[in-house]
């Protein structure tokens, strides 16, 4: 353990070094508090406070941002070591290889983790300074931020996946724009579209939970945008989650499994690669 | 061998089609410093990576400090092992006492230690920079001092003296004879063949990832059977002398070169001293082990 946290450190301290930590941070503030201070604007002192607003509108930006960063982040974990040289030289060291892959995950997921909640921390005080939101609403506001962490920790983990499979730098980056496209783009318009032309005689209702559930950004929105009445509403989600008989502690579960199940994949990968 | 830290037991690794090594059968022994020859591609890389568990031998079985070291049973004891690969690689943005500082942590070593390690390689100034900013050199003393934290007990190097010095080879040498000294095994790979013959107790030559030949410098002189030159400086009257010996040639109004062959070494000297004469000097040259190489070569090149 012990070691997974010193390489997990070094990763953080790289991170710092080539500013990504506080590229990503200064990103994830700046949209937070635009979003907090638009989504305040329409709504006025009217009805439901700014947060449930800012939630819906935050999460949405999340869904493409985090993603992204999360795989920026994690492509280039173990395949640009392999190509600079420095793996090998880790792998002579008393390191265990699930522990590399552990450590890095951990690293990367601290650094996106960090941001999130400063950035997003940021927005959050300075919407707590106007005041009038309720528990609930912070209460939806926090969980955003977890769940943030969670979706960032999945593709964290999804990229470093990646980084183990591909052989060469070049092959990583296009794999992880292609995970990016289809997990964030291109799955929901194909289900949209299956949906459409289906016309409710294959896909049902169950169906349709399964196919939401194995994609991790769905998940992340059906946790965040109809798990608290006020959100849903605000984000039309309302009526879906009549539909849906998923709580949000499985939604939780199918999250962590993101995490867990392309780990452990990279893990067993890695174990077997030969350098 | 009763105590050797590092056996390898018709080993062979192949990938696909190729074979990078094969029919290897080593053990490398406390306290022995080796030197591992070959040309580019001959399996020496292939060899260090199969002792450190990168790679799994295709066939055979490696023990590194008594256990095969592709498995995870291993990973406890590689904080025994110093490692320098070729051109050895570091991330840019650190500095070199926070890389040291890291490898020592992996290690389970204090930190306390890396300035003097730093020191010790000739880079005590250049600790606080950064490492993209380093020559080639540097990085390959930086290389050197991560190889050497927490006393090894197996060191395997990798074309350890590229780019340093006359002077820091020296101290390099120094280091590792310190450390062979010590009770260490030390594995040097090399094309420097000069440098390895006075250092070295071994000398494994490899070609086409085949061990072609072992032992100690005078084992392999005994094998190949070159040639020995003896240069005789002889006052004027000796040339006649020395005309009737076997081998002999006159290299100028003083000096005569006799050749003979590993083996009649002793018999010849003998022979010369019995002569009635007053030899001025005497020089042995032996075969190198850049001479011995090339024999090897050309005994293993494709007819």
């Amino acid at each position: 353990m012990m070691t997974v946290l010193i390489l997990a450190a070094n990763e953080v301290r790289a991170g710092l070094r080539n500013r990504w930590v506080v590229a990503t941070t200064l990103l994830m503030a700046a949209l937070a508090l635009t979003l907090a201070f638009l989504g305040s604007a329409p709504t006025g002192n009217v009805g439901v406070g700014a947060l449930a607003v800012t939630v819906v509108s935050l999460s949405s930006l999340t869904i493409f941002l985090l993603p992204l960063i999360a795989l920026l982040l994690s492509y280039d974990a173990v395949v640009g070591e392999v190509e600079r040289g420095t793996l090998i030289l880790l792998l002579s060291y008393p390191v265990g290889r699930q522990q590399v892959v552990l450590g890095k995950v951990l690293g990367h997921t601290a650094i996106l983790a960090f941001a999130t909640v400063l950035g997003y921390g940021a927005a959050g005080l300075a919407l707590a300074a106007g005041g009038g939101a309720d528990a609930a609403s912070w209460h939806a506001f926090l969980a955003m931020i977890g769940s943030s962490v969670l979706l960032g920790a999945a593709f964290t983990a999804l990229g470093t996946l990646i980084s183990v499979v591909a052989r060469d730098r070049g092959t990583a980056a296009g794999l992880a724009v292609g995970a990016w496209l289809v997990l964030v783009l291109l799955y929901d318009m194909g289900l949209l579209g299956a949906l459409v032309a289906d016309h409710g005689r294959f896909l049902s209702v169950p169906v349709v939970n399964a196919l939401l559930l194995v994609n991790p950004t769905d998940v992340y929105r059906l946790f965040n945008l109809s798990g608290f009445s006020d959100v849903s509403r605000f984000a039309g989600m309302a009526g879906l989650t009549g539909q849906l008989q998923m709580s949000p502690a499985m939604l939780l579960a199918a999250l962590a499994a993101w995490v867990v199940v392309p780990l452990l994949a990279a893990t067993l990968l890695f174990q077997r690669r030969q350098f | 061998m009763a105590d050797a830290t590092v056996t390898l037991t018709g080993v062979a690794k192949r990938y696909g089609a190729l074979t990078a090594v094969t029919d290897v059968d080593l053990a490398l022994g406390r306290g022995e410093c080796i030197a591992l020859v070959g040309h580019n591609g001959a399996g020496k890389s292939t060899l260090i990576k199969l002792m450190l568990g990168l790679i799994r031998p295709s066939a055979g079985t490696v023990r590194v400090l008594g256990e095969d070291p592709a498995t995870s049973r291993a990973v406890r004891g590689r904080a025994g092992i110093g490692f320098l690969p070729e051109n050895v690689a570091f991330p840019p943005a650190m500095t070199g006492v926070e890389l040291l500082s890291f490898y020592a942590r992996l290690k389970g070593e204090p930190t306390a230690g890396v300035p003097d390690l730093l020191a010790r390689v000739g880079l005590a100034e250049a600790g606080r920079r950064r490492v993209g900013t380093y020559s080639k050199g540097m990085r390959q003393r930086l290389g050197l001092a991560q190889a050497l934290l927490g006393a090894p007990r197996v060191l395997l190097l990798d074309e350890p003296t590229t780019g340093l010095d006359p002077e820091l080879r020296r101290q390099f040498y120094e280091i590792v004879r310190t450390l062979r000294d010590g009770g260490a095994t030390v594995l040097l790979s090399s094309h420097a063949l000069t440098e390895l013959e006075e250092r070295a107790d071994r000398v494994v030559v490899m070609n086409r990832g085949r061990m072609v030949a072992a032992g100690t410098m005078a084992e392999l002189r005994g094998q190949v059977d070159l040639p020995v030159r003896i240069l005789l400086r002889v006052p004027d009257n000796g040339l006649e002398a020395l005309a009737g010996l076997a081998g002999s040639r006159r290299v100028n109004g003083h000096i005569v070169e006799i050749t003979c062959r590993h083996h009649d070494k002793m018999a010849t000297l003998r022979r010369i001293t019995e002569l009635p004469l007053a030899i001025d000097d005497l020089e042995i040259m032996l075969p190198t082990l850049d001479e011995l190489y090339a024999t090897f070569m050309e005994r293993e090149a494709p007819r």
